[in-house]
């Protein structure tokens, strides 16, 4: 038997991924096809603090270009969405996405008691946590865990990284990471490892543990790895890391993989100096991934069953500082991207800059809130289960 | 190390304790690596006496001096922690370093707290509780330059009493309240050394756990210690991490009297642990999951080698999710499970072949900006990678000399996995080398090293 499985494997045929599954899991596992209208989350990370006012620009507000004389975007630079607002110049997609109604700005998002260390306030929108709190499993990890309780391939949700974020990180469960299906595949594709796999048996728990996260991997390596191949996407995508990892989404969503969640990261936006070409080449690049994306979407019509959401751990200090930059600051917006969203524009008003606390936008939308409604209305999730406390939901999805 | 494997089969556990008493009881030399770069900065600013009065641009120097400095801290102390003798203090010391889990980028106040911890892992609780509360590390990274009197900043008190002592459920919000007024005037200067600000002082009467009295910092941490709670807790987390996460209450109950009535010798603790009969049982052996850390000092001591390339170690560590002297938060690395998922685990599973061989392999972790700082990232583009290790395999060899070829098998799994858990040697003899006795020896330790039973401990 165990010569044949090496045969098997020389070949190296992919059906095998079934075979090379330990026994105590396989009963686990089920048919994970999609019914069509699968709803999917694409979520777009800003790393480092994104300038939020330098993104969506209050274009009417004197406060604004007295506090920013060096750094402020004039109103004839800025791409005008409404009388009072419009888009950093090098979104003119976003613009153009605006116009249309597929674009939604929430602003002033934020929470209690900010933190300014870039890592603590990422955790906090990864886990989301009160800030006072330290909480070890991510809200989308949680989502998994809810989705996939006793399934074989935790392949709801996928982070295209090499390493995993804390916010995919479940209880029960933790998300993959995958830069791409073919890289994932061929680091999982050891004989070795597939074979330690097939022949182990039931032990004790920590054993266990490992041995399940391992076959989940190499299932999970596969199953990515084929459904990637099905449908390869005809439409030109930028060669940037964005780019790359908007494509790697797109031939994923087109498949008939069960995916309901994609994270991605774009940084950094820590701009303390020079922010003025930071945040033009950051935005470029995702200017023009996402219009790669969302063309590419609109093209097989799926485009209605897409939202991507995005944040930034921080905005920045309405004030520039002497370097060119801005500093940490606290609340911040977020944009909303889809065919399918109900509310669209901007979905309320924009900072007041009267009314700041030592010199930091004040938040009047806590993100859980944010969370609940897409998790909720979205995904048709339980928000309360996930979230540990039911938030408002709102209507823009 | 590897070279010893042999003696350490003709000792029993227990006796091999004492040996690692003995060599862990001296104290350690202090690790000082700033720089003299950083040196000269610190000494340039100095008149200006404390870290706010520094310009921006100042402030960003020492900063990026700093992280600079704490990747030379961290690779020296990981090279102390392969190649020191005193095995059970350093691995003490990495204990206390997340239960300390402090992240600021100066690193004086690194340094000195991880000397605090490094000379006190195996003395006194109180005395290590008492220096890490007063080093400059702990102040800063709890905001207790920002406690004063006439504006008490609670962060530090409720962070020592949650985190570092008692636990939830043992003290109430008032407690906090009262112990953060005591602490209020405890400060530092820029050279990290620990300074009482009695102007920023409040020196009214507190009740603190049911005492009344004008009590200051040293006060409260003398009546956090005379509560049995604070006992409870350290040995609880000490019994989870040396022994099993899964506790067993009326051992440690047993334990912490013990804790308790030496007033807080960890010496004593750990001899009463490590000298019982129920540490050696099977249920308590081969069930921890090593944190990245442990895992690659493990294969290190297992495997001796010089590294061309040092600083691809912190790489690791960014990857496998522990970078030593940068914790998630307060709340140290969770551990456990939680270092595990699919990358993670192929990664862990892949290094001793990127150690042992020359492999290439390609992985970006992902940026700290605490750490970056808005420089924009230069390696940005992913590049394939390589350690270039120099492996000293003819000690390996020595280790097997006497062994028979039909045990070689055996006895080579013995030492690597040094639990119950077994790897299926029908596999295992399909990837192992037969050409040589050498390469049977290298192939099998590696293949053994890139298991999933190698990750447990």
């Amino acid at each position: 038997m165990l010569f044949k499985r090496k045969e098997f494997l020389q070949i190296g045929s992919l059906a095998t991924a079934s075979l090379m599954m330990p026994k105590f899991l396989k009963a686990f596992e089920k048919t994970a096809s999609v019914p069509p209208g699968n709803k999917v989350m694409v979520v777009l990370q800003f790393s480092g603090g994104n300038d939020g006012l330098n993104t969506v620009i209050p274009i009417r507000n004197d406060i604004y270009y007295k506090s920013r004389p060096r750094l402020g975007i004039p109103k004839d630079k800025a791409l005008q969405l409404t009388d009072e607002a419009g888009i950093n110049p090098a979104l003119p997609f976003l613009k153009e996405l605006f116009d249309e109604g597929s674009l939604g700005i929430m602003n002033n998002v934020g929470y209690p008691n900010p933190d300014r260390s870039h890592f603590r306030s990422m955790d906090i929108w990864q886990t989301a946590s009160d800030s006072n709190q330290y909480v070890t499993t991510g809200w989308l990890g949680r989502y998994l865990d809810a989705q996939c309780s006793g399934c074989d391939k935790p392949t709801q949700a996928l982070e295209v990284d090499d390493v995993l974020s804390l916010a995919l990180k479940g209880e029960k469960l933790k998300a993959l990471a995958l830069k791409d299906p073919k890289k994932l595949f061929n680091s999982t594709n050891e004989r070795y490892f597939k074979e330690l796999n097939a022949t182990h048996e039931h032990e004790e728990a920590a054993v266990d543990y490992l041995y399940k996260t391992l076959s989940e991997t190499l299932s999970s390596a596969d199953y990515i790895y084929q459904q990637s191949r099905r449908h390869p996407s005809s439409q030109l995508y930028p060669a940037t890391e964005l780019g790359k990892n908007f494509k790697t989404i797109s031939s994923l969503i087109m498949s008939d993989i069960n995916t309901k969640v994609y994270y991605v990261s774009l940084g950094s936006f820590d701009t303390h100096v020079n922010q003025e070409n930071q945040q033009k080449r950051l935005f470029t690049e995702l200017n023009d991934a996402v219009s790669a994306f969302v063309k590419d979407l609109k093209s097989n019509n799926r485009f209605e069953d897409v939202t991507i959401m995005t944040f930034s751990e921080f905005g920045r200090r309405v004030a520039q500082n002497a370097s060119g930059g801005t500093d940490h600051g606290t609340a911040n917006n977020m944009f909303f991207i889809g065919g399918g969203l109900k509310e669209k524009g901007l979905l309320n008003p924009m900072p007041d800059l009267n009314d700041l606390t030592e010199g930091d936008l004040k938040h009047t939308v806590d993100f859980k809130s944010v969370y609940a409604t897409l998790l909720h209305n979205w995904l048709g999730a339980d928000d309360k289960e996930i979230l540990g406390k039911k938030y408002e939901i709102m209507s823009f999805v | 190390m590897a070279e010893n494997a042999n003696e350490l089969s003709s000792v029993t556990q227990k006796e091999l304790y004492k040996i690692l008493q003995k060599t862990s009881s001296k104290k350690p030399e202090p690790l000082n690596v700033a720089s003299n770069a950083f040196d000269g900065l610190v000494k340039g600013v100095q008149d200006i006496g404390r870290m706010q009065n520094l310009t921006q641009e100042q402030k960003k120097q020492l900063r990026k001096q700093s992280a600079e400095d704490i990747k030379s801290l961290n690779l020296t102390w990981l090279s102390e922690m392969i190649n020191s003798e005193a095995q059970l203090r350093e691995k003490m010391s990495l204990f206390w370093h997340g239960h300390f889990a402090c992240r600021v980028i100066n690193i004086y106040y690194q340094q000195e707290l991880l000397n605090i911890i490094r000379q006190n892992a195996l003395g006194n609780f109180g005395d290590l509780l008492r220096e890490v509360s007063k080093s400059a590390a702990m102040l800063s990274f709890l905001n207790n330059q920002q406690n004063k009197k006439q504006h008490p900043n609670e962060n530090f008190a409720r962070e020592v009493m949650e985190l570092f002592t008692m636990g939830r459920g043992n003290y109430t919000e008032n407690d906090v309240k009262e112990g953060a007024r005591a602490f209020t005037g405890w400060g530092f200067n820029l050279r990290g050394e620990f300074t009482n600000r009695p102007f920023l002082h409040d020196s009214g009467d507190k009740n603190f756990l049911g005492k009344t009295g004008n009590f200051d910092g040293d006060d409260i941490i003398d009546i956090i210690l005379e509560q049995k709670a604070t006992a409870k807790f350290i040995t609880r987390k000490i019994y989870k991490f040396f022994v099993n996460e899964d506790v067993d209450n009326n051992r440690v109950e047993l334990l912490s009297e013990g804790f308790y009535q030496s007033n807080y010798d960890l010496n004593k603790l750990m001899i009463s642990i490590f000298l019982s009969d129920w540490f050696y049982e099977e249920k308590n052996i081969g069930i921890r999951i090593k944190s990245p850390v442990e895992l690659i000092v493990g294969v290190r001591r297992l495997i001796p080698m010089e590294l061309e390339r040092p600083e691809a170690q912190l790489l690791f560590q960014r990857v496998l999710g522990q970078v030593l002297f940068y914790p998630p938060n307060v709340a140290g690395w969770p551990g456990g499970k939680n270092w595990i998922d699919s990358s993670a685990l192929l990664f862990r599973m892949r290094l001793p072949q990127i150690l042992t061989s020359a492999e290439e392999f390609l992985i970006n972790a992902k940026d700290d900006d605490d750490v970056m700082m808005g420089k924009e990232g230069v390696d940005n583009k992913p590049k394939a990678k390589q350690v270039n290790a120099t492996i000293d395999w003819d000690v390996v060899f020595k280790v097997f000399e006497q062994t028979a070829k039909e045990n070689l098998l055996k006895r080579v799994n013995e030492i690597v996995l040094q639990t119950k858990n077994s790897v299926n040697p029908n596999i295992l003899k399909r990837y192992i080398d037969n050409a040589s006795r050498e390469g049977f020896i290298k192939s099998a330790m590696v293949e053994l090293m890139s298991t999933p039973e190698y990750q447990l401990c």
